[in-house]
This record gives C-alpha cells, structure tokens and sequence, in this order.
C-alpha cells in the first residue's frame, strides 16, 4: 500500500507536483497516468525519498521509504532513464545492489534467468537496448521480492513479445496480493495492464479512478443511423426525449436511446434504415479529453518558446 | 503471441538478505569498483606515472652523471628522483576518487543506489573504505619499487641513498599515504560537485594552481600561507631535510588529511540534504 497524502514539490518557480493525494492499493495493477512532463516521475522520486517534497508526505506500507531498514525486501524500484554504469555487466550491477542487504548471489543468478538475460549478463550493460535495459531494471526490482513495486515506465521501449511478458509478469505478482504502482504516458498501455488508474496533470490529480468505471464513463451511449426517411426518424426519436448529436441529410446521430430502442422505433413505423450503429469512444480518446487543458496548456508554451525548467524529472 | 522463452512465470521466491549495514555496503562498493574496466586503468596508470617517471629521471640522472659539475653532486637529493613521479601520479589518482562519486550521478545509477541505501552516507563511507584500501595497497608497493629501482640504478654511481637513512622509509611511505589522502579529497569533491569537470578542475587548482598563485602574493604573506595550502602541505612528507617555509613533514600530512576530511564531511552534508 502506497499512501501519497497532500505531496507538494517546487523547484524554484516550477511546481512539479501540486498537492497531490492518493492511494495505492495491493493485489491489483495501478497504472499512473499522464502526459510527459505531468510530474509522475518526480512524485515516484519523491516516494522513494530521492527528492525531499516541499510539503506533504508519502509513505509505502506505513513507514517513510527513507527510514527503511532494508529497502529492497520492502519494494522494489524501476527508475527511468536506465540507473546503471554503462560500464558495468548486468550481473555485476545486479550483485552490487543486492549486497547492499545482503541478498545472496543465487538469488541474482536466479533473476537473470528469470529476466531472460543469462546469455548477456556478463556483457556491459551500455551495449544494452532499451527492452534489456527494461528486463535488466525488473531483475533488480525483483531481488528482493518485494511486496511493493514501483515502476517508472517500465513497458518503455520492449519489443512486442516483452510487452506481452511485461504485462503478464505485471498481472502475475499483483495477483499474488503486491502492491504494483507503474508509470505511462500512454493509455493504450494501460488499458490492458492497469486494474485501476492514477491520472495526473500539470503535477494535479485528474482521476483515480477503476479501469472498469473509465471504460464505462467513456463509452458514449451515441448512436448513428443512416436512413431515406431521415426526417421522419429524427420528429420520432426526438419525440422519445433522444437529442440530434449531429446530422447531415440521410444521416442522424442520436444520443438518448439505445440501437435497440432506435430500431424497434423504425420497424413500429416502416422507416428503412440503411445502417445503425453504436459509437464507441476509444480509452485513448478518454484519456485525450481528460488532460485536454494540460496539453493545451503545454501547447501554448511551447510556441510561446516557454521550456521546461531544467532538473525537472518528467 | 508470446515466445517459449518469456511466457509469464510465478517469481522464485527464495530472497535472502536482510538489513542494509555499512560492512555489506562496503561489499557492495567493492563489487562496483572491481566490476569497472576503467578503475583498473585508472589504478595501472597512477603506478605507472609514479614508477615510470621515476624510472625515467633515474636513467636521465646517470647518463648525465659524468658531465655534471661537483658542485651539483654535491647538492643532488636522489630521494627526490624516487618520488618525482608522485608529484603527478597524484592527479591521477585523484581523479579515481573523484570519479568513484561522480560517475555514479553522470550515469543515472545514484538512484539506483540510493534507492538501496536510503540513509545514503553509507555508501560515502563505502566508498571511501573501498578506495583507501585499494589505493595503499596498491601505492605503497608502487613507492617502494620507485624507490628500490632507481636507487639501484642511481648506485651505479655510487649517488644513491639507503631505505634506512634517517627520514627516508618515512618520505616514500608517507608519498603514498598523500596519494590516498589525494583521492579521498578527490572523492570529497565529486560528492561536493557531482560533475566529473568541475571535482577536476577544483582538485587542479587545489593541488596544483593555488601553490602558483602563493608565489605572487608578496612575500612575506606567501610565506605566511604557502605551508598550509593541501598540496604544499602534503609534499612535506616527502622532504628528508627541513625546507623553509614548510610545514615539518607529519603536520603537513596532517593539514592535507585535514582537508580531505573537511571535503569529505561537506560532501556528507549536501549528500544528505540534496534532492538526488
């Protein structure tokens, strides 16, 4: 359980993270969500006491993560940006970790073959592509199996078979009653991992919300009919209380009534329908809606020739 | 969809391990040093600077033997030919402390390793265990060959000094402990800059620019500070008679080690009140 109460962080002028506040919950996929630069690194930073908040507090099963006694049995940490020496095997890197708490060295061999990296693990990690620096990150996350896991963008880069296994991995250990917290900017990631969403904008929660209830909330209950008689359908339906979305001239889309309701409707009157069919809104079309004022606003800065304040984590 | 290699599997659950000490951060700083091919480098070309250049004036001092005048024989320190290659040797290790720190937040790998060691001074205090034992077991070897190989070749003309003559076992031990002391301020620089350009440069200018800089002051004045400052004070040690203007030979060790601490303890300090 990961509980974010009130958290604050500025960098000078900048506010990266505007009093946030939520909770993480166990046995499921938490997916936190949002565009580039909405603060979702530096609030996972924050949680792991890498940077010190400006306000508020986070805690992961009760206790601050920096008071921890032995950190990596407690959670396991995926950072962005690959936090290991170019230099440096992948073993080596995952030993140097482990040692840290004592974790032995089978346990190390055991994740690398877990991983798939046994064949590279004596290769320094910089000749690494992206999808291994990816497995190399979950291996050191792993080593003390832990029952948190925090993960900044972990699907980032992998090939499509290291999605799959990615997400099925994911699924795996929230299954087993782990708290798993991962990091997206992308909702179609999410729609498939995630059981529950973290959406943030400009530093601010947006939604925390079920996977189960985004979908529901985004689909539209629109319907689109294609009819010759048109005009006759549309004083019908609008006669049951439906509303006109849009039309053009054999064209209606009906908001209100179901394809059901709307083709009972036709039949009662002997109204031909060449097509009648339920508008779907896609999750990424959600997602696009609900951070529309944030995307906005970085829009506007960018051709304002506003950039980003250096040293601010995305 | 998925391949044989990477279905999705239950994680083994056999984690041992428990609490994060400073003795398993050790090891762990240990592993990291070991595991790098560039601190082995680093290492190799610190004994090769302090014995090659050694070497290099030995062998220039007994071609030119023959022709040079009674009075510069007479005034000849072969001491100093033994120890010329630490003056330089010490930038280079020096930079080895710098980078142990430094390399770790130009990689991205401090998060990782903060996130293993949240308290964080640990790994400061590992490092810098790590190091110094590295770096006295691997100087003072590296001084003593200095020392033995050019002596011997100095003996060819009967110009060379014993091991045993008064102050010298100390001058050529003591010019490994200022190599590791080097690095320690080198490693207390890099956790005060993080930036491998900028630990360099200051270690540069506080071994090597300061001293010059002194030479302009007016006299009296230069006199005064000169002693003190880390790289004239850490050469003291090397010298078998007392120089003007010097400090005596352990109390400036004492003075360079004193500021090596200092960087380190300032190192501490942000380490622990800095964002990472």
């Amino acid at each position: 359980m990961i509980v974010v109460d009130n958290l604050t962080k500025r960098y000078g002028e900048k506010t990266a993270v505007d009093g946030l506040t939520f909770t993480v919950r166990p046995g499921m996929v938490t997916g936190f969500l949002g565009p580039n630069g909405s603060g979702k690194s530096t609030t996972m930073r924050l949680i792991l006491g890498l940077h010190a908040p400006t306000s508020g507090s986070a805690t992961v099963n009760g206790t601050r993560y920096a008071a921890r006694k032995a950190p990596l049995r407690d959670v396991g940490v995926l950072l962005e940006a690959r936090a290991i020496h170019p230099g440096r095997s992948a073993y080596d890197h995952l030993l140097a970790q482990a040692q840290t708490q004592g974790i032995s060295r089978a346990r190390v061999s055991e994740l690398v073959e877990f991983v798939g990296l046994q064949d590279v693990a004596k290769k320094r990690a910089g000749q690494f592509s992206l999808g291994m620096g990816q497995r190399l990150g979950i291996a050191s996350a792993l080593l003390g199996d832990p029952a948190t896991l925090i993960l900044d963008e972990p699907i980032n880069g992998l090939d499509p078979d290291g999605i799959h296994w990615m997400r099925g991995l994911l699924k795996t250990l929230a299954a087993e009653g782990r708290t798993v917290f991962l990091s997206s900017h992308l909702m179609s990631e999410m729609a498939l991992t995630a059981d529950h969403l973290i959406i943030i904008g400009r530093g601010r929660l947006i939604r925390d919300i079920s996977m189960d209830a985004l979908v529901q909330k985004s689909s539209t209950r629109i319907v689109r009919v294609r009819s010759p008689q048109a005009t006759q359908l549309r004083a019908l339906v609008v006669a049951h209380d439906a509303t006109i979305t849009s039309e053009a001239h054999d064209l209606l889309d009906i908001d209100g009534l179901t394809a059901e309701q709307i083709g009972r409707i036709a039949a009662a009157h002997g109204i031909v329908l060449f097509e009648l069919t339920p508008q779907t809104t896609s999750l990424e079309d959600a997602f696009m809606e609900l951070t529309r004022d944030e995307v906005e606003y970085r829009n506007a800065s960018i051709n304002a020739g506003v950039t980003d304040a250096a040293g601010v984590a995305a | 969809m998925s391949t044989a290699s990477f279905v999705p599997m239950t994680l083994p659950r056999t984690a041992s391990g428990g609490r994060v000490t400073q003795l398993r951060v050790i090891v762990s700083e240990w592993t990291k040093f070991r595991s790098l091919r560039s601190t082995r480098y680093t290492l190799l070309a610190t004994v090769g600077l302090t014995v090659g250049l050694a070497l290099a004036a030995a062998v220039l001092v007994a071609t030119q033997w023959a022709t040079m005048t009674p009075a510069n024989k007479a005034t000849f320190q072969p001491l100093n030919v033994s120890l010329v290659g630490a003056s330089i040797g010490v930038m280079v290790i020096g930079v080895l402390g710098v980078l142990m720190m430094t390399s770790e937040y130009a990689t991205g790998l401090v998060s990782s390793t903060f996130a293993a060691v949240p308290k964080r001074l640990p790994v400061l205090w590992g490092k810098a265990a790590v190091y110094s034992a590295i770096a006295m077991s691997v100087t003072v070897p590296a001084m003593l060959i200095a020392f033995f190989s050019t002596q011997a070749i100095l003996s060819g003309n009967h110009a060379q000094i014993a091991f045993g003559h008064t102050g010298v076992a100390r001058a050529v031990i003591g010019s490994a402990l200022y190599l590791t002391i080097a690095g320690l301020l080198g490693l207390g620089l890099g956790g005060i800059f993080r930036s491998t350009a900028a630990a360099v440069t200051s270690l540069t200018v506080i071994l090597f620019v300061l001293p010059v800089i002194s030479f302009i002051l007016p006299a009296g004045l230069s006199n005064t500070i000169s002693p003190y400052l880390p790289g004239n004070a850490g050469q003291a040690i090397m010298d078998i008679a007392p120089q003007a203007h010097t400090l005596t030979p352990w109390v400036g060790l004492g003075v360079f080690a004193a500021y090596a601490f200092a960087a380190l303890a300032a190192a501490a300090v942000l380490l622990v009140k800095r964002d990472v």
